[in-house]
């Protein structure tokens, strides 16, 4: 369970309201793996990732992205029952995928960066501090049932 | 922190003029330009970032606060200011040194190790932190190669900061 404030909860539902899902979520997931390049470990089946352009274009990567940011959304609905929200996600992440939780944290922080880049000046310290809450939450909750 | 990866070619040069902290990273020639020309345009502003950078730190991680109890942390403030134009000079001094990050840093190294014994945990935090910030000054010149050039400096800096530690 995440506790955020109800001026927290506004502020990221207000910011997400205005977020262009498909290309956010891409331009996050794709930002990740050029920064942080062993996390292309989990995509080999995505063809070129050789190279920060080759991420970017590539339209699995931002198909991916879309699909991980919607659940990210999921996760901003259900802020009471975060564990609950995605349980089955973590058994699929532990089990088939086999992706260590600690890339989790890793994404929550670009999405963070990503944000920044589109918001600008209403990603205000206030705004930021609300959206790590909810990133870690969600990095929590999807580690959850590991074993 | 302080592992010696191996990347090729790199390595063996880097390995070869480790001094004595023993082995050194050192970023790439590409990932050195990137930094250098951002902090070009950055100019005299890095204190603007580096304040905001504090800010930012502060609020989404109130722990970092317990470092700080006695100064005046409210936004605007003088102090968190001054503070922010310290960062930016060991930044600025870590950009013209680049080659040579551990010796350039060591006095900071040993003054965060041994006087104000911060959790080096916090280093990482505040470098997220300035990344948020330029990302949001600098949307058009943050780059995922810049984004990625930057993080790296930024290890290396923390990396270096921490060097003292035991």
């Amino acid at each position: 369970m995440v506790h955020l404030t109800a001026d927290e909860k506004a502020a990221v539902s207000g910011l997400w309201g205005k977020v262009n899902v498909d290309e956010v979520g891409g331009e996050a997931l794709g930002r990740l793996l050029v920064v942080y390049p062993w996390t292309q470990r989990f995509f080999t089946s995505f063809g070129d990732l050789s190279n920060a352009a080759a991420v970017m274009g590539n339209s699995k990567v931002k198909a991916h992205g879309k699909k991980v940011l919607n659940s990210f959304g999921e996760g901003l609905k259900n802020l009471d029952n975060l564990k609950g929200t995605f349980a089955s996600l973590s058994e699929l992440h532990c089990d088939k995928l086999h992706v260590d939780p600690e890339n989790f944290k890793l994404l929550g922080n670009v999405l963070v960066v990503v944000l920044a880049r589109h918001f600008g000046k209403e990603f205000t310290p206030q705004v930021q501090g609300a959206f790590q809450k909810l990133a870690l939450g969600v990095a929590t909750a999807l580690a959850h049932k590991y074993h | 922190m302080g592992t010696c990866r191996s990347l090729g070619a790199g390595a063996a040069l880097a390995e070869a003029r480790s001094g004595a902290r023993g082995c050194t990273m050192v970023l790439s020639a590409a990932d050195q330009a990137a930094v250098r020309a951002l902090w070009r345009k950055l100019d005299t502003n890095v204190g603007v970032y580096t304040t905001e950078a504090l800010e930012r730190t502060f609020v989404a991680f109130p722990s970092t606060k317990t470092y700080f109890a006695h100064l005046d942390l409210r936004p605007g403030s003088a102090q968190v200011k001054a503070h922010g134009q310290k960062v930016a000079d060991a930044l600025t001094l870590a950009v013209n040194h680049l080659d040579d990050l551990p010796r350039a840093l060591s006095a900071l190294s040993d003054l965060h190790a041994h006087k104000l014994q911060v959790n080096p945990v916090n280093f990482k935090l505040l470098g997220h932190c300035l990344l948020v910030t330029l990302a949001r000054h600098y949307p058009g010149d943050f780059s995922p190669a810049l984004q990625a050039s930057l993080d790296k400096f930024l290890s290396h800096v923390i990396w270096a900061l921490a060097s003292s530690y035991r």
